[in-house]
């Protein structure tokens, strides 16, 4: 066998693991890998402007494609700028790999120039996390690292390397490292629980869906179980946040998104359900609402492929541990093994018919301002067709695009659900882009958010990416102004956008095309014009400035006690609702 | 407002885990971040090529949150196996101290009876002072020790307690 630097150990066991891109930015610590990938044209590195942003676009790649994201830092203030990023991945489930270059290890707990503990520092940020001491174990690392990043419950792996690990030789073949993994997840759902599921089933009359981002990365196929078990079922489909998409928005089973700022008729139909089926989702506060009323006469089913999920905030009668596609074709071929035929369930749809005429998601017209609401409408309208990824940032805009914005397929939709971290959409666009160089890919943002990473416009003005920018601009921080309103009688502490920048000349000086709408009557042709235009285009949009984001649980309340309209908004909280998040 | 607080109850956990580096900080980190208690802790390598060692925590909180504790230290992925020795059933747990007491006459004479009584040992002695090694159930220890404070107790070090499942089956 030959002998072969710690860096080139690297470099070809990512190529052996099938990586061609990297989200990365050079310094001291990780010299010897980039020279290594100077050799190596096979590995597509993308050079970013910020580290946090090579984690958002490992992130955008890896939920636009399924495969995991990759990041390459350097030590110190590298990794500790990919800290948001990583735990923006671990709240969010997306399998990625992070390789941080450290200082040689006899110069470890020094305070040597650009050492920090990066190991200590992700610990708890990370699904797992190494410190690589010698050449020779780098392999195996990898190896492993891919494996747990991607199986189970995905989530961020950091790979911790001294500098000289990387410049030190040692035996290398590249069959290196491919042993058994311990980490083993269990995969398939306990028979005896898929039988005790289908049973609950096929005693329910009021049953709903209930589905998370578990089932986006189960991959497509789980999407495509979940559509053939809502049709057997005959059952209403709701899902979290992250779980847009695995089922079609346009399906007359779909109740649209539940939680906080979900859906009258999805919130209502939870509460009154007999029979809850959780399917790859969490039963976050967001979805919650007051706990001791959330759905309080339902039987509950939780599918996950993480015990730890289960009974963490709600108790469930029966846990089913598998993933969560693999159950539901499970589940599939106990039901149809027992020639289920669902009732039509008439009572359930006909009190669903009388939330869903609520029309909740109704918003005053006004011919002098653009409502935000209407100008993702006339997005969606004008874009549908193409099935375009959908990146967020974070605030009103990100809850008015779930929202409004319909989804028919999986791995479309990229937002930063648990962590909720500003200054994600931007990087995941461009993630998503180079994972999908024909798509049609539109970062759907807001004036403050779209600051936190707006570095990263030379990152696709430089790879020639077209990516869209479609800024939803109020000049407030939208969502911590609507909370003001809510719980501080409108005491607007420090959330007025304050010296904005011109985006348009910004953008031009990153060489983007800039779109400016103000006009309602300029809305749709300001809309195709960005469509049309070849390369990145960057459109700031200014809103109804006092717009706010209904319907609304707000914070301490049950599902059915949902603001509908700003009328219903009293402008106090008590002490209990102020102090939940 | 007030922060209400629940009752708890307390746990000895049997934690067989890879025996490398960091490990330790893996485990108490994790009881950190996520608010629960450690009441004790003790960690030694078991296996005969030293690949594996062996974490009895004893840790308190309500049911609910000792189920999350054992289903959050079961997904790391150093961590082979959780046992929940006071949900198993009967179990013996054990614990040894050593206990320094300093003084002379009376205070002398009464100290090394209460340790016949709790058969301690003396395993260190000069004319005013003893260290007496113990060894019992963590109640058992914290008895002694009080009473220890009465008669010159000037230190003590304790390993914290471990503890394993009565009869023939295996963690």
């Amino acid at each position: 066998m030959a002998e072969k630097s710690g860096a080139e150990i690297l470099v070809e066991t990512l190529l052996d693991l099938g990586v061609d891109t990297v989200f990365g930015y050079p310094g001291g610590a990780v010299l010897p890998i980039y020279d290594a990938l100077y050799n190596h044209p096979k590995i597509k590195h993308i050079l970013v402007r910020h580290e946090q942003a090579a984690t958002h676009a490992a992130e955008g790649y890896a939920r636009s494609t399924g495969k995991p994201g990759v990041v390459l830092v350097t030590s110190g203030p590298g990794a500790t700028n990919a800290v948001t990023g990583i735990t923006d991945a671990l709240m969010d489930s997306i399998p990625m790999v992070v390789i941080t270059g450290q200082v040689a290890t006899n110069l470890i707990g020094s305070d040597a120039f650009q050492e920090a503990d990066t190991v200590g520092i992700t610990r708890h940020c990370t699904k797992h996390n190494y410190l690589v001491k010698k050449p020779s174990e780098l392999a195996g690392v990898l190896n492993e690292a891919f494996h747990i990043a991607t199986q189970g419950r995905p989530g961020p792996v950091v790979v911790d390397i001294p500098k000289n690990v990387q410049v030190a030789e040692a035996e290398f073949s590249a069959h290196n490292g491919k042993t058994n993994s311990r980490y083993q997840p269990q995969v398939d759902g306990d028979f005896k629980a898929i039988n005790e599921a289908a049973e609950m089933i096929m005693r329910a009359k009021a049953p709903i869906l209930y589905t998370g981002g578990g089932v986006i990365n189960s991959g497509p196929k789980a999407s495509e179980a979940l559509c053939q078990l809502a049709e057997l079922l005959g059952a209403p489909v709701t899902s979290t946040l992250m779980g847009l998409g695995a089922f079609p928005a346009s399906s007359e089973q779909w109740l649209g998104m539940l939680g906080m700022h979900g859906t009258f008729e999805a919130n209502m139909a939870m509460n009154r359900a007999d029979l809850v089926v959780c399917l790859g989702a969490r039963f976050d506060d967001r979805i919650t609402g007051r706990l001791d009323a959330f759905s309080p006469n339902s039987k509950k089913i939780h599918v996950d492929i993480d015990r730890s999920s289960v009974n963490k905030t709600v108790r469930v009668d029966l846990p089913v541990i598998g993933d969560v596609g693999r159950v539901m074709e499970q589940l599939l071929a106990v039901l149809k093994g027992r020639k289920f035929n669902a009732p039509d369930y008439e009572e359930w749809w006909s009190r669903i018919k009388g939330w869903r005429a609520t029309d909740c998601l109704a918003f005053p017209e006004s011919k002098t301002e653009i409502m935000p609401q209407l100008a993702i409408r006339k997005l969606w309208e004008a874009t549908h067709e193409r099935h375009p990824i959908i990146t967020t940032e974070v605030g009103q805009h990100q809850m008015w695009a779930a929202q409004h914005f319909d989804f028919e397929k999986p791995n479309k939709w990229l937002t930063s659900g648990g962590l909720g971290t500003m200054g994600y959409g931007l990087p995941a666009a461009i993630g998503a882009q180079l994972g999908d160089p024909d798509a049609l890919v539109i970062d759907i943002a807001g004036e403050a958010s779209i600051q936190m990473n707006i570095q990263e416009l030379a990152t696709a003005s430089q790879y020639r990416l077209p990516v869209k920018i479609f800024i939803v601009n109020n000049e407030y921080m939208g969502m911590v102004r609507q909370w003001q309103e809510l719980t501080y009688e409108s005491r607007y502490s420090n959330s007025y956008s304050d010296s904005l920048p011109d985006f348009i000349k910004l953008a031009e000086s990153y060489g983007w095309t800039g779109i400016l709408i103000e006009d309602p009557a300029d809305l749709e042709t300001g809309i195709k014009k960005m469509i049309e235009t070849d390369g990145p285009v960057l459109v700031d949009c200014r809103v109804a400035k006092l717009a706010n984001c209904f319907p609304m649980i707000p914070s301490g309340a049950a599902h059915t006690e949902m603001l509908l309209t700003p009328e219903d908004v009293k402008g106090t909280m008590d002490d209990n609702a102020k102090a939940l998040v | 407002m007030h922060i209400k607080e629940e009752q708890v109850e307390r746990h000895v956990l049997a934690v067989l885990v890879d025996n490398e580096a960091g490990i330790l900080a893996r485990i108490a980190g994790m009881f950190t971040a996520r608010g629960y208690n450690i009441e004790s802790l003790t960690v030694a390598d078991i296996s005969a090529d030293h690949a594996i060692s062996r974490i009895t925590i004893a840790t308190n909180g309500p049911p609910h949150v000792i189920e999350q504790i054992i289903a959050q230290l079961d997904r790391l992925v150093p961590v082979h196996s959780v046992r929940d020795l006071t949900e198993a059933g009967p179990h013996v747990q054990r614990e040894l101290a050593l206990v320094k007491v300093a003084g002379k006459g009376e205070n002398r004479i009464e100290a090394m009876r209460l340790a016949d009584v709790y058969r301690a040992r003396v395993v260190d002695a000069t004319t005013d002072s003893f260290v007496f090694e113990i060894t019992g159930a963590p109640d058992k220890i914290q008895t002694f020790v009080g009473l220890m404070r009465e008669v010159g107790l000037v230190e003590v070090g304790r390993t914290g307690v471990v503890a394993i499942g009565r009869g023939p089956d295996s963690a």
